[in-house]
């Protein structure tokens, strides 16, 4: 229970339904203690407040546990790597492998005896033919499954998602009619533990980050400026410089090694094939039942970030953890280090992290 | 029905009590410092509070100071010698095992100037007097030592301490007796300190009241300022109800405490010997000079608040050793203090008994500790292996790491 509306709503889903419901919420950075004014942030003590408000209101058991070295391992450390190596992080995705659906999920169920752990995620857990899959939310516009595809079996058959079949407005509305005291409080946008919505500032405070400037090349490989440290770029973001080139320009590559930041045209950033590793699928194995495809090779639509629109292509398989991707239509900004999920429909089938895309067939 | 075994954190107000306070808030609601009948009234049943608190302690009525509870009558008693004396000397002699109300208390005033000194414990969480003694000075202005501690429950030797703080002229003492007073005899004709800090929920009082005793002549300067309420050394409308209800518990606690810490003792060896049979358990604090109600342990190879969780929902209601909720992993002061390491603060354990605690209760909670601490031993065990790949591994290989320990 992160104090927001959607995990209220469903611990008052699992409580209604019958089931004995033990409200948690996790304690995951000592952010947690010091900065009481960041009411947005879902790791402040304002939100455990909350939660425990909602907690009382259901009369469930509430209990803050901690598991602020597993998310500092699991979640922060590479996001705060990934930036330093001019990677983008997808910290969410980690939360949910490394925190919600590991350590939590693991302590749940060692510690305490419990069956499952349910959240307020946005997507749906369905079982056929002797496994369990994953699905997209059925609100299109929330839909959380991007961050869940590194879920595996063993943790779909203890994960609950009682809002997956809800809207928004439902949720909303159902926070309202059981009157819980989190019905009205506006949804959280920001990374949990960026408090002042600026990464550079846990860079700077975690990891004693130094912002060094560096050279500014446009396409052509001309310095066209100067950029003011690597690691506070990410690829797909737009320079203010592109008005003097006459059209936009987008950070293409970040070589943090060199500390050089590398400018492209919308076009230049367009990509159809890119690789990615660290695959993991949702079913324990790729998809091999798939039109066309084999446990080596099968098509599906590839989504490389939330909200993104997923599209269709290619996947083969290069070794035991990476596969190349090409797609039938180029996809934009196609960062190293962001998940690319493959789904088919509503199916999530897996995903990867991509790690470079090819310039050269782009 | 849970079993609750926390009455070091707070207790359940006894019925007569209650029926003490009725009164107050209701038709003799008047304010005490009014000059009119209701005020009169209101203002009898505070003096009669003053009559019957001072007679449990063995002082005089004057000599009490109602406040809103342990918390505020040991920051009176810290800050309002420390500033009364300030022109004196800076020096300020306590211990490493205080309640953060004392020991908090300090470290602000270290911040104005005052010089801070904290007398080390031995294992068993007890104070050496020499080693008091010898850290008091000619500047010292003020010497603060719990009479009982909170999470182990070991009582200092304050009579030794006095003795030996008395050779030294000007300097003021004072002991924080909040979990010592359901269960000590005090007498403070006989214990030599100058301010003794009380609380009236850990005597089966209501909460929001306590009493801070001001030994007669004694000066502090008031902390909070803005009327003549407690002879201008608390100002503030006077908690008649409140001061009513503590009055008749701690009454009742001095009239019944031979009886009740017997039980009580008895009770929690019966408990802690059964609890000590279980793997991994340590007994912490004194093993004689202790409280009678508070049985603690450090237990290897577990979390204390993974254990309160398990627990709690096995309904047994205890605690880590405070009543501390925000989930922070930081280890007990007072174990530290003690010399145990992080790794076997963190199994810390505090069983707190009460009054009202049934030998049935403690025959059942006994059953329910062992087996849930054999289970979180291994569960915990289990859950190590699972602890996360280093920083190193990508979210990819994270995953196989958490879903291997789960099966």
């Amino acid at each position: 229970m992160s104090g927001g509306v959607d995990s209220s709503v469903a611990a008052a889903l699992i409580k209604s339904a019958g089931d004995e419901a033990i409200g948690v919420w996790m304690r995951l950075s000592d952010v947690s203690d010091s900065h009481s004014e960041l009411e947005r942030s879902c790791c402040s003590l304002d939100a455990a407040e909350d939660a425990r408000r909602v907690a009382s209101q259901l009369d469930i058991p509430f209990y803050i546990l901690n598991l602020e070295r597993e998310f500092d391992e699991g979640v922060l450390q590479p996001f705060m790597r990934a930036y330093l190596e001019g990677r983008t992080p997808s910290p969410c995705v980690d939360c949910n492998t490394v925190v919600k659906f590991g350590a939590l999920l693991g302590r749940a169920r060692l510690m305490y005896e419990c069956d499952a752990v349910a959240t307020g995620h946005y997507a749906r857990i369905g079982h056929d033919g002797g496994r369990y899959r994953l699905f997209r939310g059925l609100d299109q516009a929330k839909d959380q499954s991007y961050f869940l595809y590194g879920l595996g079996q063993e943790q779909l058959a203890h994960v609950r998602f009682p809002l997956g079949e809800m809207s928004k407005p439902q949720v909303r509305a159902a926070a309202r009619a059981m009157g819980l005291a989190t019905a009205d409080k506006r949804d959280s946008q920001e990374i949990c533990f960026v408090p002042r919505g600026d990464y550079r500032d846990v860079l700077r405070e975690r990891a004693g980050w130094r912002a060094e400037p560096g050279p500014l090349l446009d396409v052509d490989g001309q310095l066209v400026g100067e950029h003011f440290g690597a690691a506070g770029y990410t690829v797909g973001q737009r320079q203010g410089i592109g008005v003097a080139l006459g059209e936009p320009r987008y950070v293409w590559t970040i070589d943090a090694d060199a500390n050089v930041i590398k400018l492209g045209r919308r076009q230049d950033l367009e990509t159809r094939t890119f690789e990615v590793e660290e695959t993991h699928f949702v079913s324990g194995e790729p998809p091999a039942d798939a039109p066309g495809g084999s446990s080596e090779a099968f098509r599906a639509e590839i989504q490389i970030r939330h909200r993104g629109k997923p599209a269709s292509g290619m996947l083969r398989q290069l070794d035991s953890s990476r596969w190349a991707i090409e797609t039938d239509e180029p996809v934009w900004a196609a960062a190293p280090g962001q998940a690319a999920v493959f789904y088919r429909g509503d199916v999530v089938l897996g995903g990867g992290r991509i790690v470079r895309s090819d310039e050269s067939v782009g | 029905m849970p079993i609750y075994l926390d009455h070091a954190a707070t207790t359940p107000l006894r019925r007569e009590a209650l029926e003490a306070m009725l009164p107050y808030l209701t038709e003799d609601f008047g304010n005490a410092s009014s000059g009119h009948g209701f005020g009169r009234r209101a203002r009898a049943g505070l003096d009669e509070a003053h009559e019957k608190v001072a007679a449990a302690l063995g002082a005089t009525p004057r000599e009490i100071v109602f406040t809103s509870g342990g918390t505020e009558a040991n920051n009176l008693a810290v800050k309002g010698a420390a500033w009364a004396g300030k022109a004196r000397g800076h020096r300020i002699v306590t211990t490493t095992v205080e309640h953060h109300s004392v020991g908090h208390t300090v470290r602000y005033l270290e911040k104005f100037g005052f010089e801070i000194v904290e007398v080390p414990v031995d294992r068993y969480g007890r104070v050496d007097p020499d080693e008091v003694e010898a850290a008091t000075t000619s500047r010292t202005v003020l010497v603060s030592v719990m009479l009982a501690n909170n999470e182990v429950g070991t009582i200092q030797p304050i009579a030794e301490i006095a003795a030996r703080i008395r050779r030294h002229k000007g300097v003021l003492l004072h002991t924080d007796a909040v979990q010592a007073a359901p269960h000590l005899a005090i007498d403070l004709r006989e214990l030599d300190v100058d301010l003794l800090t009380i609380a009236a929920h850990k005597f089966e009082g209501p909460k929001g009241v306590g009493a801070l005793y001001v030994r007669h002549g004694t000066n502090i300067l008031a902390q909070q300022h803005g009327g003549a309420q407690e002879r201008y050394r608390r100002a503030g409308t006077e908690n008649v109800a409140g001061a009513m209800g503590m009055a008749r518990a701690l009454e009742l606690a001095a009239a019944e405490r031979a009886e009740t810490a017997n039980r009580v003792r008895e009770l929690r060896d019966s408990l802690a010997a059964a609890i000590s049979t279980a793997d991994g358990v340590q007994a912490t604090g004194h093993p004689t000079e202790r409280l009678p109600s508070i049985a603690s342990f450090v237990v290897a190879g577990v979390s204390g608040s993974a254990v309160t969780v398990a627990l709690d929902l096995a309904g047994v209601a205890c605690s880590t050793g405070s009543a501390c909720v925000s989930g922070s992993t930081e280890v007990s002061h007072v174990l530290s203090a003690m010399g145990y390491p992080a790794e076997e603060g963190r199994g810390a354990l505090r069983f707190s008994l009460g009054r009202a605690t049934t030998t049935a209760e403690i025959s059942e909670a006994a059953q329910v500790v062992i087996r849930t601490l054999a289970h979180q031993r291994e569960a915990a065990a289990e859950v190590g292996l699972q602890r996360v790949a280093p920083a190193a591994k990508a979210p990819g290989s994270d995953q196989s790491v958490a879903e291997a320990s789960l099966g």
